[in-house]
């Protein structure tokens, strides 16, 4: 592997300015003549604008203009769209009511931007907001998914009745209905997954601006796939035409999900840019980020799953209604579908699945892919029903597990996904060792003598990553092909800059994928630059969620590595007259094998751009791009084992152990993977423990919208996290990468509740386990 | 956060002077609670008189178990002072529990109890240490200092200049932060007096800021032993209930923590 190739446990090379403060993030962003906007936004969960009155605001300090959607639709600037389609199970499309970059009639949330001013300075900015004068007449508020389907409820939009936006389904409900109805036993359990505010540490920002002498617009922003916010900025929002609109997502602080979907600001920035004659900075406060960011989860759920009288899986029915907040966002659609579903058979053979999904507009944030999107919820449903099961069954979770294990590859599920390649028992055992699982029984006496309640669980968790093929994404409704695209541009003294697609928003991309040239070429990763996140220097790219830079991403960087190669070893063959399947590439010098002839890499470049001997018909250069479309997902899989003692006396948990055994196939830098699981399963326990999202019910305004009352996980929340990786390869792409990002977010919530249910006796517990929670658990089962 | 005039107070005098010149004026100490509460705007005081650098409001000291703690003494200072430790080690511990190292560095004592926060930690051991509040006018015991919610007994203008103590024999606090701001959701000190009298109080659960658990004072008097307050039961009709506990759950944390900080006490 060298000293910096695949495997190595580089550092990593960006780190340097995220840590020195020299980022260059959106709001470090300045040009010149540069004005600041602030957003007037909805303190009502639902109402009608009557007027907007801005004819104080527009005399004070410093304002230059206020805007509202008046404007806008003058401009005929287009609705915010949800980029998949989803037909109920009637064969009718979703129903998408419309979503305005600012509200025209009725706004729909706390936090639905109504008009925008944009003045001097922030401060004038915001001063001049509080004198616009807007009217509302208040309408009935729904925030949960439930009652908004019921008749009567009050209504968001008029293209969905009763609230709901589509009713799909996926599998075959009379085969599992009759796997239940002749089953040994059925295990069934209402499940909820809890609504989870993103919190990223930067907020979202954005910067447009408009050069009316060029006609040509540039929007800075906090983007995880610049490339697709120009697609609908200039294909469906009528902002600016793609030839004339350039995109950058420089240095972006966490995304987590959040920061895919193209909001409303930044499509106001860029407009205003052109109808004030300024550019326009917006910086989201943390405030707005709780009001604004898209939410993540909010499901409930009922299930069933059926068992033969030797305890195998027979029938899985699930029946979930999804939260998708007042308006559709870019990829909602999918999250609680085709990413949540066809998760559903777990690590298991399940002859019958049945799933069953309707979701719902609400008073609420739009929700849309938080870390994980879909997998989580499906893990959480089979992983607490599996363990629920053993309990019902009286046999030991691991047990249950390996009776019902897939263990032949590739294994066709009945909902759609076919793993390709797997051990989930390798992983299992992995974590029961390191986790000394056979010790507990003992260990929970010691915690007993000490007061303490002590409970172990588990969590098998599979996912699915580096979401395509495209065509297979297309024909179930996606609106983009789900490729990437890389160039490799092997400069004329042999430096090497790799263009891509993905974009980096804290992964690591500027230290792994110089890895893939150092193991290839031999030269070191501080002679390779990694560029991402311009649109004007990156032709297209689709951007980075799901888990897809390695899977996807890194393997259109090999397949242009491969075509780089090819022509340097022709052209070395040429300067070294040797047969060029005898070139050999090591320690940065192409070799003919065998003998001790060589050229150095740099030599190399530089003659394929002096082109003073080239072979015949050789063009000049060396330059080469692929484009990567996945022939499937990657499944990575995995065990997490949680341990936790339970204070009886005030409900609340601590965790002991957290153990996670993960089989993330073949690992770049395995310093990067441990982080990735780490700040993963940080999350995971987060939403299990600690992240509640509350609404007022009445008035539809969000309760938890500031660290005062919404609790993301700290250091002394965490233990120390016991982690290993057992390796089998994904076949479909040529690394043999699964991906990492959100495996910890994914398998980790199960584990820590079937640990805390497990310590406590009462499995009837909701998440977050707050100490209230477990404290009322523990009251009710005594 | 609007505009508005900065003013570094040189004594107590100056302060007061600076502080009425205007009705729309705020002492800032260490502006822990005052200065977010600016910045989203939802105060907006003209004047702020800086009360950080007047010497006759800082440091501690301590003589003949009478304990003396300057107005803009900081947490940090109370909580690594060997003199409050070895003199009153309940009040030493509550300090070095509040917030987080930045509060604690920048956040005071006074501008704790002037604000008197429902979740203070202060607020519920001075009341069990039966404190004397100092200040430019007179001094305010602190059963009479602490008046409600967000209030107190002080005048407009009146500056707290100094805390005062009587060691007591013994003292312990416990608290069960919110898991989200870490606030106290409940917090109870105790404090047993040289006159062999206990005094319970609570804070982060009234629904009306601080209170005395007259119950527990009475069973801790005759037997100061976590045991003794086995049998009290504690009424949850007066306690706060919010999404993070309700009054029920708040009441048996009230006597959970009131038990630990027995037991811490020793």
């Amino acid at each position: 592997m060298g000293m910096e190739g695949i495997g190595a446990r580089v550092a990593r090379k960006e780190d340097k300015r995220f840590i020195t403060g020299k980022g260059r993030y959106t709001d470090d962003m300045v040009v010149p003549g540069m004005k600041h906007a602030h957003f007037i936004r909805s303190p009502h969960a639902h109402a009608k604008i009557k007027s907007i009155d801005t004819s104080a605001a527009e005399k004070m300090p410093g304002v230059i203009g206020i805007l509202n959607g008046a404007q806008l639709a003058e401009d005929a600037i287009g609705n915010i769209i949800c980029g998949w389609m989803i037909h109920s199970k009637d064969g009718t499309p979703m129903n998408m009511g419309a979503w305005r970059p600012l509200a025209q009639d009725t706004v729909r949330y706390v936090g639905d931007a109504v008009a925008i001013v944009v003045a001097d300075s922030k401060t004038q900015a915001r001063d001049a907001a509080e004198a616009v004068v807007v009217d509302y007449e208040t309408l009935p508020v729904v925030t949960s998914a439930i009652e908004a389907l019921k008749d009567g409820a009050p209504q968001l939009h008029p293209e969905a009745k009763n609230n709901l936006i589509f009713d799909w389904e996926i599998g075959d409900s009379a085969a599992t209905d009759a796997a239940i109805a002749s089953a040994a036993h059925v295990t069934e359990m209402k499940v909820i997954n809890n609504r989870l505010v993103p919190n990223p540490m930067e907020p979202r920002a954005a910067l447009g601006v408009y050069d009316e002498g060029e006609d040509h617009y540039t929007l800075w922003t906090t983007s995880q796939n610049p490339h697709v916010a120009r697609l609908v900025l200039s294909a469906f929002y009528n902002v600016a035409p793609e030839n004339k609109l350039r995109v950058i997502a420089p240095d972006v602080g966490g995304g987590f999900g959040s920061k895919i979907y193209i909001y409303p600001e930044e499509i106001v920035c860029l407009w205003a840019s052109k109808r004030t004659g300024v550019p326009v900075k917006w910086n989201s406060d943390r405030t707005e980020a709780f009001l604004t960011d898209a939410h993540g989860r909010d499901h409930v759920s009922t299930v069933k799953m059926a068992f033969d009288a030797d305890n195998r899986i027979t029938g899985f029915k699930v029946d979930t209604i999804a939260n998708l907040g007042a308006y559709m966002s870019l990829f909602s659609s999918s999250v609680p579908t085709y990413l949540y579903a066809t998760l559903l058979s777990g690590q298991y053979n399940i002859p019958n699945i049945h799933a069953n999904v309707r979701t719902v507009y609400t008073n609420t944030v739009p929700v849309d892919a938080y870390r994980g999107a879909g997998r989580p919820e499906a893990t959480y449903l089979v992983e607490r029903t599996m363990e629920t099961a053993a309990r019902e069954l009286g046999v030991s979770p691991a047990e249950l597990r390996k009776t019902n294990f897939v263990r032949e590859f590739p294994h066709q599920t009945p909902v759609i996904m076919c793993y390709d390649a797997g051990d989930f028992e390798a992983s299992l055992n992995a974590a029961m060792d390191a986790s000394d699982y056979a010790g507990f029984a003992a260990r929970k006496e010691e915690a007993k003598s000490r007061g303490k309640l002590r409970g172990i669980g588990m969590s098998c968790y599979i996912e699915a990553c580096g979401i395509a093929p495209s065509a297979a994404v297309g024909s179930l409704g996606a609106g983009v092909g789900l490729w990437e695209s890389a160039e490799v541009r092997v400069n004329a003294v042999g430096t090497v800059e790799v263009l891509t697609g993905s974009h980096s928003h804290g992964q690591g991309h500027e230290t792994t994928f110089a890895q893939l040239v150092a193991d290839r070429f031999g030269v070191g990763i501080d002679t390779v630059s990694i560029v991402h996140g311009d649109t004007d220097k990156v032709q297209m790219g689709m951007g980075t969620y799901g888990s897809r830079s390695g899977a996807v991403g890194m393997s259109a960087v090999v397949k242009a590595l491969d075509k780089v190669e090819i022509k340097a070893k022709k052209l070395a063959a040429h300067l070294l007259e040797a047969d060029e399947s005898d070139i050999v590439i090591e320690n940065g010098e192409l070799k003919v094998a065998g003998t001790d002839k060589s050229v150095p890499w740099f030599q190399m470049a530089l003659a394929a751009y002096t082109a003073h001997n080239m072979p015949e018909g050789m063009e000049p250069g060396l330059k080469e791009g692929a484009f990567y479309d996945p022939s499937n997902f990657t499944f990575p899989a995995g065990c997490y084992i949680c341990e936790v003692e339970v204070d009886p006396e005030t409900g609340k948990t601590e965790i002991i152990q957290f153990v996670a055994a993960d089989d993330f196939g073949k690992i770049i830098n395995p310093m990067i993977v441990e982080g990735q699981v780490h700040g993963g399963v940080a999350q995971g326990i987060g939403q299990a423990l600690l992240e509640g999202t509350h609404y007022d019910a009445e008035t539809g305004q969000l309760l938890t919208a500031s660290y005062m009352d919404y609790t993301m996980p700290r250091a002394d929340d965490l233990p120390s996290f016991q982690i290993s990786t057992t390796e089998t390869a994904c076949p479909s792409n040529p690394l043999g990468i699964k991906g990492c990002g959100e495996a910890g977010a994914i398998g980790s919530p199960p584990a820590l509740i079937n640990a805390i249910t497990d310590a406590i006796g009462n499995n009837d517990l909701t998440m977050p386990a707050t100490p209230q929670r477990v404290w009322a658990a523990l009251g009710s089962a005594k | 956060m609007y505009a508005t005039n900065y003013h570094r107070a040189s004594s107590v005098e100056d302060a007061v002077k600076l502080a009425s010149s205007n009705d729309e004026a705020k002492y800032l100490s260490g502006g822990q609670t005052l200065l977010p509460t600016m910045k989203q705007r939802l105060a907006a005081p003209s004047d702020l008189v800086d009360l950080r650098h007047v010497s006759d409001m800082k440091g501690i000291s301590v003589s003949g178990g009478s304990i003396r703690i300057g107005a803009a003494t900081t947490h940090a200072e109370v909580a690594k002072s060997s003199e409050i430790a070895s003199a009153c080690p309940g009040l030493a511990h509550l300090a070095a529990h509040i917030g987080d190292p930045h509060v604690r560095h920048m956040g005071t004592i006074g501008g704790s109890i002037a604000n008197n926060d429902p979740a203070a930690d202060y607020p519920a051991g001075l009341v069990a240490l039966n404190a004397t509040i100092v200040t430019n006018k007179r001094s305010i015991g602190a059963d009479d200092f602490f008046t409600g919610m967000f209030d107190t007994a002080l005048e407009d203008g009146e500056l707290i200049v100094a805390v005062e103590i009587k060691a007591p024999s013994k003292s312990g606090y416990a608290k069960f932060p919110n898991p989200a701001s870490r606030y106290a959701m409940t917090g109870v000190f105790v404090a047993k007096h040289g006159d062999g009298s206990v005094r319970v109080a609570v804070t982060g659960a009234g629904s009306d800021g601080v209170f005395r658990q007259a119950d527990m004072e009475q069973a801790l008097a005759s037997d100061f032993s976590a045991g003794a307050i086995d049998g009290v039961t504690v009424d949850d009709s007066e306690l706060m209930s919010d999404i993070h506990a309700s009054s029920a759950y708040r009441a048996n944390l009230v006597k959970v923590m009131a038990k630990r900080a027995v037991a811490a006490a020793g």
